[in-house]
C-alpha cells in the first residue's frame, strides 16, 4: 500500500474506526500531528479519548483506517508494532511500575533488552533521568514504597529512557491526590520545553493552557472541536464544547 | 476557631494486655468457647498421655551394648520377643534403619547415597550462606543442572568404574526422595508453559493446553498410575521396555505439570492488565514480557498454593507401592513381615510418619521464607 509519506506529519490518523462488540467507540477519526507539536486530548469521560491515543501504540486494535506513527503503518504484523513501540512511550495513569523490581530496574529494562544498551549505559541514563524528575535517591527502592507522585514521575522517567520521538500520557495525573498533581504537571512542563511530540489526554486545563499547541475536544467517539488554547477556552464554537467547559470551569 | 495541642501518648489500659487478656480473650470469650476449650482440654488428656506412654515412658529403647570413652553401656540388644505388646519397641526400627531409608539398595554401596544426602544437605547450607545475588543466580543454575546429573550417575552407577544398581533395588526414603523430587522439578516447567498455553490467543494451543490439564485433572493418579505401569507396555510390544521407576515418574510428572499448571494460571490472573499493558509499550517481546514481568510476579504470588500442591505430590508418591515400587511406606509392610520381627507395623508407621512430617513441615517452612524474602512492599 502506497503511503502519502509527509514528513512534517509524525503521525497520521486516517479514518479511524473502532468498535468494542457492538459499540461504536471511535467515529472516523482524522489528525495529523508534527514532530515536536504538543497535542492536548480532553472531553468527558467515556468519549474515547484514552481508546484513540491507545490504539497510536497499538494497545487498542482497531478495525477500519490508518494510523501511521514515523513512517510505519501500524498492522497487525509483530515487528512494525515492537519498531513504532520503541520510538513511542506511554505513561499510564495507574503508573504500571512493575512492582517486583526496583526503580533503577524498572527504568532500564527497556534499553537493556529492547535497545541492547550496555547495563553501565542504560544505568548511568536511568540515573540522570532520575535525577531531572528529582527521585535519584530513591533509586534502589521498590514502586510500592513511593508516593503516588513519586511512582508517577519514575513512570515518566522510564518512558524517557529510551529516548523516544513520541510520548503519549494517559490521563497521568487522575489518580493523584491533588498536592501531588503539581509535581507531576511540573516534570510535564519542563519535557515540553523540549520538543519531544507529546499527545496528553488531561483534565488538568490549566497545563493544557500553559503548554498546549492545539486541544482536540472529542466526546462520543469523535472530534468535536479542534483549537489553539486561546480560541478554545475563550471563544468556543460548539455547543457540547461550551457546555463542557461550563461544568469544569466553574468549580 | 480553636487550635489544640498535640496529645500525649499513653499506655493501653491493663485489660488490654498480659496472659489474663489473652487467656480470655481467645479461650474463655463466651459460653460456647469455655464449652470447646474443655472439650479440647478433654480430648487432649484423653489421647496425649496414652501416646507418649506408648511412644517413650513404656517404650523399648534397649539398642544393645555400646562403649564409649571405654565405659560399656547397655544390654543385649531387644528382640521382638521381650519387647512386649503394649509399648513401642523401638529397636525394630533400628535394626530395620537401612531398610527405610535404602530399601534393598546394596548395602556396601549405599555410601554413594550418602553422598547424595551429604551434597544435598550442603548445598542446601550453601545456598542460605552465598548472599550475593549474582554469584547465587549462577550458583542456583549449576546446582539445578549440576546435582540432579550428579546424583543419577551416583545412584544408578554404571558409568566411571561404578558398579550399576537396577531401580528395582532403588527403594524407602530414598525412593520417595527421587520420586517427589523429580516430580516437582520436571512438572514445574511444563507447568508454566501449560499454564501460558491456557492464557495464550493462538487457539490450537489454547485448546490443547485447556484439553490436556481438564483431562488430567479429571483421572486420579492412580489410574495415570496403573496406565504407565501396565497399560502402556502392551503398546509397546516390540521389545521396548521401559524401566518401571522411569514409567512412574513419567505418569507422576505429567499428572503434576496439570496441577501446577492451575496453580500457576490463577497466580497469572492475578496480574492486572496494566502489566501486560506497559510490558507492551515498552517494545518487550512475548517470551520477555512474561520471563521478565509476568512469571516474577505470578509465581511469587503463586508460591503458597505451589508449595501446598508439591506436598501434596510428596505425600501421593506413596501410591507407587501400588505399582510395586519399594517406596518407604511399602518398607513397613516388607519388614514387619521379617519372621524375626512379625507385627511391628505400628513402629513402622508412626517413624514413617514422622519423618514424612519433618520432610513437609520444611517445606512448608521453607515456603514462607521464600514469600518474606520475595516481598517487595514495606522494605524499609
Amino acid at each position: 500500500m502506497k503511503t502519502e509519506n509527509n514528513n512534517a506529519n509524525i503521525i497520521q490518523i486516517n479514518n479511524l474506526n473502532k468498535w468494542y462488540g457492538e459499540f461504536h467507540a471511535l467515529k472516523n477519526i482524522n489528525l495529523n500531528i508534527k514532530e515536536g507539536e504538543i497535542i492536548v486530548v480532553c472531553g468527558p469521560s467515556g468519549s474515547g479519548k484514552s481508546t484513540l491515543i491507545r490504539c497510536v501504540n497499538f494497545l487498542e486494535k482497531f478495525q477500519e483506517g490508518e494510523i501511521i506513527v514515523n513512517g510505519t503503518q501500524l498492522t497487525d504484523d509483530v515487528a512494525k508494532i515492537r519498531s513504532v513501540r520503541s520510538e513511542v512511550s506511554m505513561v499510564f495513569q495507574h503508573f504500571n511500575l512493575f512492582p517486583h523490581l526496583s526503580i533503577i530496574d524498572n527504568l532500564t529494562l527497556a534499553p537493556i533488552w529492547v535497545h541492547n544498551e550496555s547495563k553501565e549505559e542504560a544505568r548511568e541514563k536511568a540515573l540522570k533521568l532520575l535525577d531531572r524528575v528529582g527521585i535519584k535517591d530513591q533509586a534502589e527502592k521498590y514502586p510500592n514504597q513511593l508516593s503516588g507522585g513519586q511512582q508517577q514521575r519514575v513512570a515518566i522517567a522510564r518512558s524517557l529512557c529510551t529516548s523516544p520521538k513520541i510520548m503519549l500520557f494517559d490521563e497521568p495525573t487522575s489518580a493523584l491526590d491533588p498536592e501531588m498533581i503539581s509535581e507531576v504537571l511540573d516534570v510535564m512542563i519542563e519535557l515540553a520545553k523540549e520538543g519531544i511530540t507529546m499527545i496528553c489526554v488531561t483534565h488538568e486545563m490549566g497545563f493544557a493552557r500553559k503548554v498546549a499547541q492545539r486541544i482536540i475536544f472529542m466526546d462520543e467517539g469523535q472530534i468535536v472541536e479542534e483549537n489553539d488554547p486561546e480560541t478554545f477556552f475563550h471563544h468556543p464554537e460548539s455547543d457540547r464544547l461550551k457546555l463542557f467547559l461550563d461544568q469544569i470551569l466553574t468549580h | 476557631m480553636a487550635v489544640f495541642e498535640s496529645q500525649e501518648l499513653r499506655k493501653p489500659p491493663i485489660s488490654q494486655v498480659g496472659i489474663v487478656h489473652w487467656l480470655r480473650a481467645n479461650l474463655f470469650s463466651s459460653k460456647v468457647n469455655v464449652g470447646l476449650t474443655l472439650a479440647a482440654l478433654y480430648m487432649l488428656y484423653v489421647t496425649i498421655p496414652p501416646m507418649l506412654n506408648w511412644m517413650i515412658f513404656d517404650a523399648n529403647f534397649n539398642f544393645g551394648e555400646f562403649s564409649l570413652f571405654g565405659f560399656e553401656f547397655g544390654e543385649v540388644m531387644a528382640t521382638n520377643i521381650n519387647c512386649g505388646r503394649s509399648a513401642a519397641c523401638w529397636p525394630f526400627i533400628y535394626e530395620k534403619f537401612d531398610m527405610f531409608i535404602y530399601g534393598f539398595y546394596p548395602r556396601d554401596l549405599v555410601w554413594r547415597v550418602d553422598i547424595v544426602f551429604a551434597m544435598a544437605a550442603l548445598l542446601f547450607v550453601i545456598a542460605r550462606l552465598v548472599r550475593n545475588y549474582q554469584h547465587k543466580s549462577r550458583f542456583f543454575l549449576a546446582m539445578i543442572i549440576g546435582f540432579p546429573i550428579a546424583s543419577f550417575f551416583l545412584i544408578a552407577g554404571g558409568v566411571f568404574g561404578l558398579e550399576e544398581v537396577e531401580t528395582h533395588q532403588w527403594g524407602g526414603l530414598m525412593l520417595t526422595l527421587i520420586i517427589a523430587s523429580v516430580g516437582i522439578i520436571i512438572s514445574f516447567p511444563i507447568g508454566v508453559m501449560l499454564a501460558l498455553g491456557r492464557q495464550s490467543d493462538l487457539k490450537v494451543i489454547n485448546f490443547f493446553s485447556t484439553i490436556y490439564i481438564e483431562f488430567i485433572r479429571a483421572v486420579p493418579l492412580i489410574t495415570i498410575l496403573f496406565m504407565a505401569s501396565f497399560v502402556l507396555p502392551l503398546f509397546f510390544t516390540g521389545g521396548v521396555d521401559f524401566d518401571k521407576l522411569l514409567r512412574a515418574l513419567v505418569a507422576i510428572t505429567l499428572f503434576q505439570a496439570a496441577y501446577f499448571a492451575e496453580v500457576v494460571r490463577g497466580g497469572l490472573q492475578a496480574i492486572p492488565t496494566g502489566q501486560y499493558e506497559a510490558a507492551d509499550a515498552i517494545g518487550l517481546n512475548y517470551v520477555q514480557k512474561n520471563a521478565l514481568i509476568i512469571l516474577p510476579q505470578a509465581l511469587k504470588i503463586s508460591i503458597p498454593n505451589l508449595v501446598g500442591s508439591s506436598i501434596s505430590l510428596f505425600k501421593d508418591t506413596t501410591l507407587v507401592l501400588i505399582i510395586g515400587l519399594m517406596d518407604m511406606l511399602a518398607m513397613v509392610n516388607m519388614t514387619a513381615n521379617d519372621i524375626h520381627w512379625m507385627g511391628r507395623e505400628t513402629e513402622g508407621f508412626v517413624f514413617v510418619t514422622m519423618t514424612m512430617w519433618v520432610f513437609l513441615y520444611s517445606m512448608s517452612r521453607y515456603s514462607k521464607k521464600l514469600e518474606v524474602r520475595f516481598s517487595t512492599d514495606h522494605k524499609n
